[in-house]
């Protein structure tokens, strides 16, 4: 049957419902939540791994001459530091300094850098692009010239191995390269929003079926499973990264959202700085990890309470299922926010007790 | 799928008498909209449940929704191993995983709830 009226849907959306996945509107877009169960999801990934459609997610180009410099004028990380090949977390803001959105910045030469981009933040970031260019550059929106799957997971290596002449043993983390999978042109990065080790394929939507298919049989030998977004997110929280919406939005500059280390403040200007030079001395809110102590649930939304005082809010929360603990992250006041705080989430009615904690709350260990 | 016995609601919860005794659970289409139950939230003993309204919830790894009493009563009877095993709803949402007993104050009300075949006709209407 048809997509309900306006939601969009990716090259996969026939394949997620041949799968039989529950499907659910994710900004706009039509996507599977789950398959059979975020939880065996969840773990396929923490413990072999995991296939992600994640082609809603949007890609623009940024080509020219002076590339480079739309590139560190738009985003607050260095773009100047990445070489061909690299990758880079970053982020666009406002001239306010909350956040346009997070993205990933690849550079692919040094006229030509590829921006991974929110879904839902994907066409009002090429307009942020395009209206704050004065460079020679050109912005592209290229969001439809791709597909992207996402391979995560400590067997993801030896899956995708199988289909790519490219010896990913070479990709280290936050690189990529060109070139084919199932001989077909493809883009792999070593990046995800997982924790875990894995890879990000950008590929023409015309392949994403194949695509899809081939990594599914190359990944049977590990019990490889598809994964909806619901698995995506509680990956994510447990690595505490950030979901634009929850974390972070126009309201948040990157000190209160701990992003300091992707805001290069010493480099050349950058569309935002001037607000982050009064911002950086006046935080009053920081994102903090915490993990119920009572029984009971912490949502997206929730309050939360310091001696039963309204201090903050919690920006994504729910149960972890790595650590079997129910976990969340808060904006509370900078004084509160330190690890091995007590706190209290209102539940429906109810303040139940809660402690902050150091994050992310799962990290990878090395292999 | 859906016993012939049981009567159902359109919030997806079932009911089904003994005497003056309604036993109450969410059904299968609901533990499988819902995804892996990760929480239950249920009234006491004692408590009064007022048909229609919220007696407690049901939480997912994603989400948090409402329990609504298909009857009025008194709850003589909670379902305390979902406390430890709410998992139990997901394996076996008509059995082991009922979640209260409920005195009916009017044993005559769960004849307004839906039958095993009207309500297989309505999730089938809203399925897609």
């Amino acid at each position: 049957m048809d997509q309900p009226a306006g939601l969009r849907a990716t090259p996969l959306n026939a394949i997620h419902r041949r799968l039989r996945a529950r499907m659910v509107d994710f900004g706009g877009w039509e996507m599977p939540v789950f398959y059979t169960s975020i939880l065996e999801e969840h773990q396929a990934v923490r413990q072999s791994v995991g296939l992600f459609d994640v082609s809603h997610m949007g890609e623009i180009v940024i080509r020219g001459p002076e590339a480079l410099r739309l590139v560190n004028y738009a985003a607050t990380n260095d773009a100047g530091r990445l070489t061909p090949g690299r990758a880079q977390y970053s982020a666009l803001l406002y001239e306010h300094g909350g956040f346009v959105d997070d993205i990933l910045v690849h550079m692919v030469a040094a006229d030509h850098y590829f921006l991974c981009v929110n879904a839902a933040n994907q066409e009002k970031d090429y307009r942020h692009l395009k209206a704050i260019n004065r460079f020679d550059a050109e912005v592209e929106y290229a969001s439809d010239r791709y597909a992207q799957l996402a391979v995560q997971g400590p067997r993801a290596e030896a899956t995708l191995q199988k289909l790519t002449p490219l010896d990913l043993t070479t990709i280290r983390y936050y690189h990529f390269a060109d070139g084919e999978l199932c001989g077909r042109p493809a883009r792999i990065a070593r990046t995800g929003y997982t924790g875990e080790d894995g890879f990000e394929i950008y590929i023409a939507p015309e392949e994403a079926e194949l695509a899809w298919e081939a990594i599914l049989e190359a990944g049977a030998e590990f019990s490889i499973r598809p994964c909806g977004l619901g698995a995506r997110n509680t990956l994510r929280l447990e690595a505490k990264m950030a979901l634009y919406g929850h974390e972070i939005d126009a309201s948040i500059n990157p000190f209160e959202a701990d992003l300091a280390w992707i805001v290069k403040m010493e480099k050349r200007d950058f569309h935002g700085r001037q607000a982050l030079l009064g911002a950086r001395e006046s935080v009053r809110r920081k994102l903090v990890g915490f993990e119920m102590r009572g029984r009971g649930i912490a949502r997206d939304g929730y309050d939360v309470f310091l001696e039963g005082r309204p201090a903050g809010w919690v920006t994504s929360g729910g149960p972890s299922p790595t650590l079997n603990k129910n976990i969340g992250l808060a904006y509370l006041p900078l004084e509160a926010a330190e690890p091995g705080r007590m706190i209290q989430v209102g539940i429906r009615g109810q303040q139940v007790e809660a402690v902050t904690v150091p994050t992310p709350f799962y990290k990878r260990g090395k292999s | 799928m859906y016993p012939e016995e049981f009567r159902y609601t359109k919030e997806h919860e079932w009911v089904t008498v003994s005497g003056d005794i309604a036993t109450i659970g969410i059904t299968d289409y609901a533990q499988k909209e819902l995804g892996d139950i990760v929480y239950v939230d249920l009234p006491r003993v004692g408590d009064a449940v007022v048909a229609g309204k919220t007696m407690g919830s049901v939480e997912s790894v994603k989400a948090i929704s409402d329990i609504y009493s298909p009857v009025t009563g008194e709850v003589v009877e909670v379902n305390a191993t979902l406390a430890e095993a709410p998992e139990t709803v997901n394996r076996d949402p008509h059995g082991e995983a009922w979640l209260v007993k409920v005195k009916l104050a009017d044993p005559e009300e769960i004849n307004r709830l839906l039958s095993a075949a009207e309500y297989q006709s309505y999730i089938e209407a809203t399925q897609r």
